[in-house]
């Protein structure tokens, strides 16, 4: 590893303690903005424990930052399918991450049974399969039967969006 | 309260067929999340909870606990054949275990684990149908005051005492209590951290958010490094022991158990520390030490007898106080009170047919488990041949049904993605998740039993310290605080004396030995399973400093 990604690396972290720190921030903010009179039987109020959580985040925030600077880092979580010798490849994610999207923007208009098609082939596409057919009558089966399976054995009526009548 | 005969009442609950058929189902969908990698019992429970809303309480239950204990059988299947744990508390199983499969020893491997587990499932079950009543009795007697400082001594113990890094452990803790704020207060109404979004008011379902880190999160972390090349599965026949096995695991598997369960049922315990002290004691007992780094049998039977029993005994807290220790205890804990059921002391009391029932499964469900592990254990092996984009994709599908099905709104799934990312970025900088789960569970009420107490004491904080048993309490929770810092200081003051990483309970020797057995099995794993065992050596060695940080006080 050359010493600017490693440098890039220790950077990266730094976000986490952004972040931390961001969300500190918010929750003090939020409760500062919260307005309680006083009152007997709720004397700790809704503000203490917002205050305390705030406290803790933003402690955090900045020992985080200062372990970083100082080359802390954390332990990147290893698994039975995951290969940590190269990279993030977002070529995966970010298509992945576009299907969920699609799914979220559809499921209200196309229904359940479309959107759900979309989201399984489009995730199994992403993440390498090139069966598209075979993927395509897989995606379609799981869908159809998780929207009976739930309308009958659970009553949950998923949306049925454009099928509407027809299934 | 007669244990028996209550326990007899559970049985009859428990063996309606109906009952029977969910304890069936809870048990081989267990196995199947605990052998598929990307799947655990925690997520599987978060994702079926909307679904169970139709069933009896009783009827859910026994099928969670048949997810929660086949989850367990499941992952021994996976660290034998594969090499590749899925959970930390089957790390050490690892170890000796997939020697055992290289050395074409996997059925007998599979056999000690499954058997093992049985026996240490059974006892530890009875273990908690015996001690939790006892529990509850000393719990009822608790005030207040105590009762808050032992939900704050299991949410820190959590947090400080497991993973490597406690900052980070923290840092979790906070996002999931900062989560946990978000919607109406309880008791004042006034919305918090809702930025004026109707739909968070009331506040985020906790399935969106467990699937979201669990499911989601996995999902997306795992598709960032997707192993190409797939890993080598060691095939395997039909489980079974000789009797020299026999002779060699017994023992260990009652150890394991006296191990398994005070940890399991301790607020921080979890099964890491009690698989490896199972380990270091069946090498040290072993009459065959050679053959450890090799293959012995001990290494296999000792620590998952411990896992099992640990598992058991993290139900003890759970239903006689209403404290989960770890992920599948805190998703069950939500579930109860997504049923309406209160959690706590009172819950034997007042769901006793329900309580009796659970433990009567948890036998039921551990035979059945033994009666499908063993003979379908090649079966099981298939299923990590499923093509993994089929598997996370799959996950992907379920869970976002799973948490569209809560309330139908498409809300809910941007709520899931934004978590989900947040889960992936927890995975890559080392931040643990449990802390952030059991700060979303535990933390409204903590919050809530705060504000009860000192309502109780007109605002008065020094009302916290006013039962003996608190005090005691906060003295632990500080001295397992600022126990590190002591540490640290303590060696910078005699720098030579303990070289860092090597100083415990435990005589040197066996640690370094330990160690190093370790490395020989990083050695010889092949360039392939290189970085799965380097991360097996990880996980143990956090292990190891957790269960310093856990005795020294």
């Amino acid at each position: 590893m050359t010493s600017l990604t490693s440098r890039l690396k220790g950077r990266s972290e730094l976000g986490v303690a952004l972040l931390l720190g961001a969300a500190g921030v918010l929750v003090l903010w939020d409760a500062a903005g919260l307005v309680t009179p006083y009152s007997k039987s709720d004397p700790v109020g809704p503000k203490t424990v917002p205050y305390i959580v705030a406290g803790l985040l933003i402690v955090c925030a900045v020992m985080l930052a200062i372990n970083v600077m100082r080359g802390g880092q954390g332990e990147v979580e290893g698994g039975e399918d995951v290969d940590l010798s190269h990279p993030a490849d977002w070529k995966t994610v970010l298509p992945l991450a576009g299907a969920f999207v699609a799914n979220i923007l559809l499921i209200d208009w196309t229904g359940w049974v479309i959107s759900g098609t979309v989201l399984f082939w489009g995730s199994v596409w992403a993440l390498g399969s090139r069966h598209y057919v075979r993927d395509g009558l897989i995606s379609v089966a799981l869908s159809l039967l998780t929207f009976y399976g739930f309308y009958l054995g659970l009553g949950i009526s998923l949306p049925a969006g454009l099928l509407e009548g027809i299934l | 309260m007669d244990v028996f005969s209550s326990l007899m009442d559970g049985f009859a609950t428990a063996l309606t067929p109906m009952n029977f058929l969910y304890a069936v189902i809870g048990v081989v969908l267990g196995t199947a999340v605990g052998v598929l990698p990307g799947l655990g019992p925690a997520m599987t429970v978060a994702l079926l909870l909307p679904v169970t809303q139709v069933l009896e309480p009783t009827s859910a239950f026994i099928m969670f606990a048949g997810i929660y204990y086949g989850g367990m059988y499941g992952g021994s299947t996976t660290s034998i054949l594969l090499n590749t744990p899925g959970e930390s508390s089957s790390v050490v199983t690892a170890i000796e275990g997939h020697k055992m499969a290289k050395a074409g020893r996997a059925a007998q491997a599979l056999a000690t684990a499954a058997i093992g587990s049985f026996v240490a499932g059974t006892i530890g079950t009875t273990l908690l149908a015996v001690c939790a009543p006892i529990v509850v009795k000393f719990a009822v007697s608790l005030g207040s005051p105590s009762y808050f400082a032992i939900m704050i001594l299991a949410l820190l113990a959590v947090t400080a005492v497991l993973g490597s890094s406690r900052l980070r452990g923290f840092a979790s803790l906070g996002l999931g209590l900062a989560i946990g704020l978000v919607g109406m207060d309880s008791v004042t109404g006034q919305r918090r951290l809702t930025f004026g979004q109707p739909l968070l008011t009331d506040g985020l379902d906790i399935v969106v958010v467990a699937v979201a880190i669990f499911a989601v999160g996995e999902a997306l972390w795992v598709a960032a490094h997707l192993r190409r090349t797939p890993a080598n599965i060691i095939p395997v026949g039909q489980p079974w022991m000789r009797k020299q096995d026999w002779k060699r695991s017994w023992k260990p598997w009652l150890r394991g158990t006296v191990y398994g369960f005070p940890f399991g049922a301790l607020p921080a315990g979890g099964a890491e520390i009690p698989t490896f002290l199972s380990y270091v004691t069946e090498k040290r007992l072993s009459k065959h030490p050679e053959e450890f780094g090799k293959g012995a049998i001990e290494g296999v039977a000792g620590p998952e007898a411990a896992n099992n029993a640990a598992a058991a005994g993290t139900l003890t807290p759970l239903l006689a106080m209403g404290l989960p220790t770890n992920a599948t205890a805190a998703v069950m804990l939500a579930a109860f009170t997504s049923y309406g059921i209160q959690p706590g002391p009172q819950l034997f009391e007042s769901e006793g047919p329900l309580v009796w029932a659970l433990i009567a499964s948890l036998f039921i469900g551990n035979f059945l488990l033994l009666v499908i592990n063993l003979p379908l254990a090649p079966l099981w092996a298939k299923l990590l041949q499923l093509p993994r984009p089929y598997l996370y994709a799959g996950i992907l599908f379920f869970a976002t049904l799973g948490a569209y099905s809560v309330n139908l709104q498409a809300f809910d799934l941007v709520i899931l993605l934004a978590l989900g990312a947040l889960g992936f970025m927890m995975r890559r900088f080392g931040l643990p998740v449990l802390p952030l789960i059991l700060g979303v569970i535990l933390g409204p009420r903590v919050e809530g039993q705060l504000r009860k107490t000192l309502q109780l004491f007109g605002g008065d904080p020094s009302g916290l310290l006013s039962e003996p048993i608190a005090v005691g309490i906060y003295i632990i929770v500080a001295i397992i605080l600022v126990w590190p810092l002591l540490l640290k200081l303590w060696r910078r003051s005699r720098p030579q004396a303990v070289p860092a990483g090597t100083a415990g309970p435990l005589p040197q020797d066996d640690q370094a030995q330990a160690g190093s057995d370790l490395r020989m099995a990083e050695a010889d794993g092949g360039a392939n399973d290189g970085s799965e065992m380097a991360e097996a050596t990880g996980s143990t060695n956090q292990s190891v400093h957790a269960r310093r940080r856990q005795e020294e006080p």
